[in-house]
């Protein structure tokens, strides 16, 4: 979500006790023990980079979707939800679940037999050097600088929240990151993750539970919604049929096309901040399963962020205005909804913990841009292209002094930020040029024996320029948004969504074109890479609620029932 | 995970709950005796003392079961 966080404008909005302050102390102590605890256990290659490949499906799981919900995520999309309504579900169920269920059943035999150890890798393997290096850079690039706009959120949220100077926020986080993921790699930003999915769930659950008690229940809650805002605020789909009739001004074929079948599915399966948490998979059953377990958790992250803004709608007496509007009267903005409720419901002890469950979510995110970027710089760039002969230590080297680099960039990248505020917008626009491209980059590798090197390296690069070109000519003439996003009242996310479509599908149609005017790799290349190629080994004989296909359904199956049930 | 020598991460998870969980049920105790001046909405449910039982339970059932040595 393009989050322009220059939007906490009032005095801090709660104040810590004692037991809050304590709370916040022992679970900065506990990761630090954690990272040193696991220094003994990060002493090669796959144990720094791949956890050793021995995670279970749940930790693998657990860690693919803690790394994706991080406190800019929660505060965001609670924001999301009073500004918008329950639209804001769609970025939780059909922009994320169908696209989670993919990488399990289809794409992640793929990753994990051909035992890459990272996405830029499986291009090397399937493409050839030159898309590996293409989006090795690219990715590497982008991840510091995400890494460094997280951190610099954080340390604004901080200094909303709990009046902290943006300096010490900054330094603690960082230095705590650095000596975490620095020490234990791979494996202890996976625990933490964990360990915070856990925190969030265990700070943020009694806010929803609470308010629906505060409102009288649910159907009380869409009443006082529709009071307050609009009866169309607790409608999934109902509002869709066209980009005047909802909050959003977006289309449904934006959300289905754009969202659902290019946005989610490029984040989830071709991300390697993601995907390198299940690559850490014990076996393939348990790397199959583990975005399937991570879809079913997903699928109620919803509870404890949609909910939220709704009740934020129903109960608060103050009415939430945009960033702008906020900043001009000193009131609250959508984005403070969640610690607005947080310091409503929550005494002592309940506040500490809901702060904590704030920061591990930051930590977390920083701690997983920075591990994703170590492998890609380590294997990617400093192996691929300086040091072809590293010895397995002086990958694991390597690896620590990448962790402690991106961490310095991601510092200099917060205090850019800082400086030149608008960098915010430019990043996330330039994280989405690369993402949908690449998504149809390696599928077609995986699926299409036909796709060759020069094909899947102009796909991707036509993709991206592409993307870039539609953004510029936006930005140049605003009336180009009639063509780019199909309707001149496309809001900001209807105008990412169908750039992101046309984007993915300029580099499937450069891909195919280019493929077939040159000439195929052979059969015995594609081995263990692309379907038709591969034999998928067998899960043996497994009873039906063992099988990772079983449980996909079951989610699946469930998804459809939530989308009615809101429709 | 809990390879051979090593502490699940299951473990540290139940102690962050036991140890949060512990702290919030005395935090909310002694609102119980010593209720604030401006108390939160809902104060009246004293969510902190049930809610902070709740994760000592839980943490404690985690240390538990997931133990070192076990």
């Amino acid at each position: 979500m393009n989050l322009s966080l220059a939007v906490f404008v009032s005095p801090h909005l709660v104040h810590l006790s004692p037991v809050d302050a304590v709370i916040i102390i022992f679970y900065f102590a506990l990761v630090l023990a954690i990272g040193f605890y696991l220094k003994r256990r990060s002493n090669t290659s796959e144990d720094y980079f791949l956890a050793g490949r021995e995670m279970t499906a749940w930790i693998a799981g657990l860690s693919f979707l803690s790394a994706n919900l991080g406190a800019l995520e929660l505060m965001g999309w609670a924001g999301a939800s009073y500004q918008y309504g329950i639209l804001a579900a769609h970025w939780y169920w059909i922009g994320a679940i169908p696209a989670m269920l993919f990488l399990g059943l289809v794409m992640m035999p793929f990753y994990y037999i051909s035992k890459t150890h990272s996405v830029p890798g499986y291009l090397k393997l399937r493409y050839g050097e030159s898309s590996r290096a293409l989006s090795a850079i690219s990715f590497a690039f982008m991840t510091v600088l995400m890494s460094g706009i997280n951190m610099y959120s954080m340390a604004l949220v901080m200094k909303v929240v709990l009046g902290w100077d943006i300096n010490f926020s900054i330094l603690v986080s960082s230095i705590t990151v650095a000596i975490y993921v620095g020490l234990g790699g791979l494996r202890s930003a996976i625990f933490n993750e964990v360990l915070q999915f856990v925190l969030i769930w265990a700070g943020a659950l009694l806010i929803p539970v609470l308010g629906l008690i505060e409102a009288g229940g649910w159907n009380n809650l869409r009443l006082q919604v529709a009071h307050n805002a609009s009866a169309e605020y607790t409608h999934l789909w109902s509002t869709l049929g066209s980009f005047q009739s909802n909050p959003m001004g977006i289309h449904w074929t934006g959300i289905v096309f754009g969202l659902g079948a290019v946005i989610s599915f490029g984040y989830w399966t071709t991300d390697f901040l993601v995907v390198q948490r299940v690559l850490s998979a014990k076996d393939l059953r348990a790397a199959k399963m583990a975005p399937i377990i991570g879809a079913a958790f997903k699928m109620f992250v919803p509870l404890i962020v949609i909910l939220p803004g709704l009740i934020g709608i129903a109960v608060l007496p103050m009415k939430l205005v945009g960033e702008g509007a906020a900043v001009g009267t000193g009131g609250h903005s959508y984005n403070e909804v969640l610690p607005l409720l947080l310091a409503r419901y929550c005494g002592p002890g309940l506040l500490g913990l809901g702060v904590t469950a704030l920061m591990a979510g930051f930590m977390s995110g920083m701690a997983g841009n920075v591990s994703a970027f170590s492998t890609v710089w380590t294997y990617d760039i400093y192996s691929a292209l300086f040091h072809k002969n590293a010895s397995d230590q002086q990958l694991v080297r390597m690896g620590r002094w990448s962790t402690i680099g991106g961490v310095a960039i991601s510092i200099g990248t917060a205090y850019l930020v800082i400086q030149f505020l608008s960098i915010m917008d430019y990043v996330q626009a330039l994280f989405s040029f690369f993402i949908a491209p690449l998504y149809g980059t390696v599928l077609l590798g995986m699926l299409w024996k036909r796709a060759t090197a020069a094909g899947g390296f102009w796909g991707l690069l036509a993709g991206t320029t592409s993307s870039i070109a539609m953004w510029a000519w936006v930005k140049v003439d605003p009336s180009a948004l009639r063509y780019v996003a199909l309707s001149p009242y496309a809001r900001d996310m209807a105008e990412n969504m169908y750039r992101a479509l046309w984007s993915c599908l300029v580099c499937v149609a450069v891909t195919v074109v280019v493929s077939l005017l040159t000439a195929p790799k052979p059969a015995s290349e594609l081995k263990g890479l692309v379907y038709g190629e591969t034999e998928i080994p067998s899960e043996g004989e497994l009873a039906f609620y063992q099988r990772p296909i079983f449980w996909a359904g079951v989610v699946a199956v469930a998804l459809v029932a939530v989308n009615i049930l809101f429709w | 995970m809990n390879s051979e020598g090593s502490v699940s991460i299951w473990f540290f998870i139940g102690i962050s709950l036991a140890g949060n969980g512990l702290l919030i049920l005395g935090a909310g105790l002694y609102q119980v005796a010593h209720p604030p001046a401006e108390p939160v909405v809902l104060f009246r449910l004293h969510a902190n003392v049930w809610w902070g039982a709740l994760l000592v339970l839980a943490g404690a059932a985690y240390c538990y079961h997931f133990r070192p040595g076990r």
